[in-house]
């Protein structure tokens, strides 16, 4: 049974410190080009489909911005 | 007729919070006040009204978890002598910065340093201007008998809810240790949870509930004009507890032509010497100020137009009359007359000063 | 399948703990502080004692703990944060009492405080925060602070002969009597996340149980005093702290 899933970033809070990036088993998520207003590069899902809701990265986000959602196909 | 029991001035501190429903002391043991401390753990107070008693691992130490206890809207409570109050400074300072409420008995003894373990007044100073960093003030009430060590448990409770301030018992090694006659009081029981609740939800930690936001306990403020505000209001309550709490007693002031100021142990021996200028025609007057802060601005300068001049009797090498002095401001001599490093003077040799500073 | 399709609230699998505030973390990128935060935030909520617990921060960066947990804080002076979770335990036994102290707060100016709370067996929990330099006054040496490790105060490198040596606390506290539960975790990937926060709810279990003192060491990274990006600060944590500071149970009864 496969697992899909997806992130949601509250982006005004992420500050792009990127331990969730490395945390990230499926090379999902990256730092965007763009900023947010304190300057941060935010995270965002570069390759959606590969996610699989594992929660790893929320599970070590310092600033809680990540929720994570996931459903078995 | 109520009950007089023989006792300590120390011991009537103990037995005065137990009485009055004190939820907790941490202390640690100095002379010459251990007694209060020995005196609860006999006493086991945590079997019969619940009150916590607890052998801190310094004044540090004890003056901190004063301040946790505080936090929690109880009546809490520590008790030392004059080193153990310096490194309680710290903490005082925050439980002022923090506005909590907390009675701190300091009977004092000789210094600086490690000094002697005799009596002294030489915390004035450090009590009534602060004594920690910052601004601010404690509510400082000064005993002259056994009887007084027990009233103000209560009454410096009492003031510290009232304006969620240290308030400060201000002893000293002859009140402490001497024994006299002292009535009891009826008992208070100790606050319940409901009561410490409706009395105190608005700023303790009791826990969160739904219905009210978290509640913080602390004294930081980073913006230099939050700090300031917060410094405005302090000052305010200080006003408002100048205005209200001044407590003072006169001895033959009515028609005084000279005045001796005198707290704690030494105003009782300066009645003596009020006694003896009486025997000899000379109009003198006794005032005792009670609370040191406040400080009993309004009577002495009241008094002033009617005297020739004022003598500041103290167990230091003068610092209540500076005080005496801004009252006075030039209108009429303010003398000093004081002992040090544990000697306390007799009535005969203060008389001897006195007659010697009118002539 | 379109992610619009998976971001619906029935199949949301992690979130924000409503247990944490709004207010954004003045933490630092990175960070380990805040993973910390989060994890006490949600036992919290998972155990259903908002209303029943005490926080009591300390002096240095987490002194804003109050800013972000959504409970009743007391901010303590400089080290001092375990007398006052003594006095608040010994009148509230039925509240949940933590601090939560730095490597300077607790293992150097507050060292008697936290040897005498945890050699009294407080029922307490004790977290401890050891990032091996302060943070909030600009990467000084801490007690401990790595040899050769250069700080703001060190900054040819910690020498034994100037500075002394690294002061392992934890493993002193774990000689005390009065401790139950001491441990020595980390947060730098999801299994380390959930073995503290497994250690931090027993420790909060614990003190209920009247079984005395639970101390949670979390080795941490301080990415500005270390001056090393997040990522690569956690590398360097892992190469240089854990041989020094091995992670583990020390005691556990």
């Amino acid at each position: 049974m496969a697992l899909k899933g997806a992130i949601v970033v509250d982006t005004e809070r992420c500050k792009g410190c990127s331990v969730c990036i490395a945390n990230c088993p499926t090379g999902t998520i990256a730092l965007s080009k763009e900023v947010n207003s304190k300057g941060y590069n935010y995270l965002y899902m570069a390759n959606p489909d590969n996610c699989t809701g594992c929660t790893n990265c929320a599970t070590v986000c310092p600033d809680a911005v990540i929720t994570v959602y996931r459903v078995k196909l | 007729m109520a009950e007089k029991i023989l006792m300590k001035g120390n011991e009537a501190i103990a037995y005065a919070a137990i009485n009055c429903g004190c939820d907790g002391y941490f202390g640690y043991p100095i002379t010459p006040q251990s007694e209060v401390m020995e005196t609860l753990m006999k006493e086991k107070p945590w079997e019969t009204t619940g009150m916590v008693v607890l052998q801190a691992e310094s004044e540090t130490s004890s003056i901190n978890m004063v301040y946790g206890g505080a936090c929690c809207g109880k009546k809490v409570m520590t008790s030392s002598s004059s080193p153990g109050i310096s490194l309680m400074c710290e903490g005082i300072s925050y439980l002022a910065g923090a506005e909590l409420p907390c009675l701190v008995v300091n009977v004092m003894r000789g210094g600086p340093g490690l000094g002697t373990i005799q009596p002294s007044q030489g915390d004035y100073f450090q009590t009534t201007k602060g004594g920690g960093h910052g601004d601010y003030r404690n509510i400082v009430l000064a005993p002259a008998s056994a009887q007084d060590m027990y009233d103000f448990v209560d009454l410096g409770f009492e003031l510290a809810f009232k304006y969620r301030n240290p308030a400060i018992i201000l002893g000293d090694g002859v009140i402490g240790q001497m024994m006299e006659k002292v009535e009891l009081r009826p008992a208070k029981a100790r606050r319940t949870d409901e009561e410490i609740k409706k009395l105190c939800a608005s700023w303790a930690t009791i826990g969160k509930t739904a219905d009210r936001k978290a509640n913080t306990i602390t004294s930081l403020a980073l913006e230099a004009d939050v700090q300031e505000r917060f410094n405005i209001k302090l000052q305010k309550k200080y006003a408002e507890i100048e205005a209200n709490e001044v407590r003072y007693s006169t001895y033959k002031t009515e028609d005084a032509e000279h005045l001796i100021v005198a707290f704690g142990c030494m105003s009782r021996i300066c009645e003596n010497v009020v006694e003896l200028a009486r025997e000899q025609g000379i109009k003198l007057g006794l005032l005792r100020p009670i609370t040191l802060f406040p400080y009993p601005k309004a009577a002495i300068d009241a008094l002033v137009p009617q005297l020739k001049s004022i003598m500041s009797v103290e167990l230091n090498a003068g610092q209540m009359i500076e005080d005496i002095r801004l009252i006075s401001n030039g209108r009429v001599p303010v003398n000093f007359y004081g002992r040090q490093g544990g000697m306390v003077p007799s009535p005969e040799e203060i008389f001897e000063a006195f007659i010697k500073t009118i002539k | 399948m379109d992610i619009k399709d998976i971001i619906k609230p029935e199949n949301k699998v992690y979130g924000k703990t409503p247990l944490l505030k709004d207010a954004i973390l003045h933490y630092c990128p990175g960070c380990s502080h805040g993973t910390v935060h989060k994890i006490i935030a949600e036992i919290i909520e998972e155990m259903g004692i908002q209303d029943r617990t005490i926080g009591i921060s300390p002096v240095g960066c987490s002194v804003f703990a109050y800013n972000y947990l959504d409970i009743d804080w007391q901010q303590a002076a400089h080290g001092r944060a375990p007398a006052l979770a003594t006095a608040t335990k010994r009148l509230m036994p039925d509240k949940y009492v933590f601090t939560y102290q730095g490597d300077g707060d607790l293992a150097s100016i507050g060292t008697a405080e936290i040897m005498h709370a945890c050699n009294r067996g407080e029922n307490i929990v004790v977290i401890f925060i050891n990032n091996a330099i302060y943070g909030m006054t600009g990467g000084q040496m801490a007690p401990t602070t790595l040899l050769g490790q250069v700080t703001a105060t060190t900054p040819y490198g910690r020498q034994a002969d100037l500075n002394g040596y690294p002061l392992k606390i934890t493993e002193l506290i774990a000689q005390l009597e009065g401790t139950c539960y001491v441990t020595r975790q980390s947060v730098q990937n999801p299994a380390a996340v959930r073995k503290t926060k497994k250690a931090i709810r027993k420790a909060f279990e614990n003190s209920m149980m009247k079984k005395g003192t639970s101390f949670v060491e979390v080795v941490s990274t301080c990415n500005s005093g270390w001056k090393i990006p997040p990522v690569q600060a956690n590398k360097w944590m892992e190469e240089n702290m854990f041989p020094f500071y091995p992670l583990g149970d020390m005691k556990d009864r």
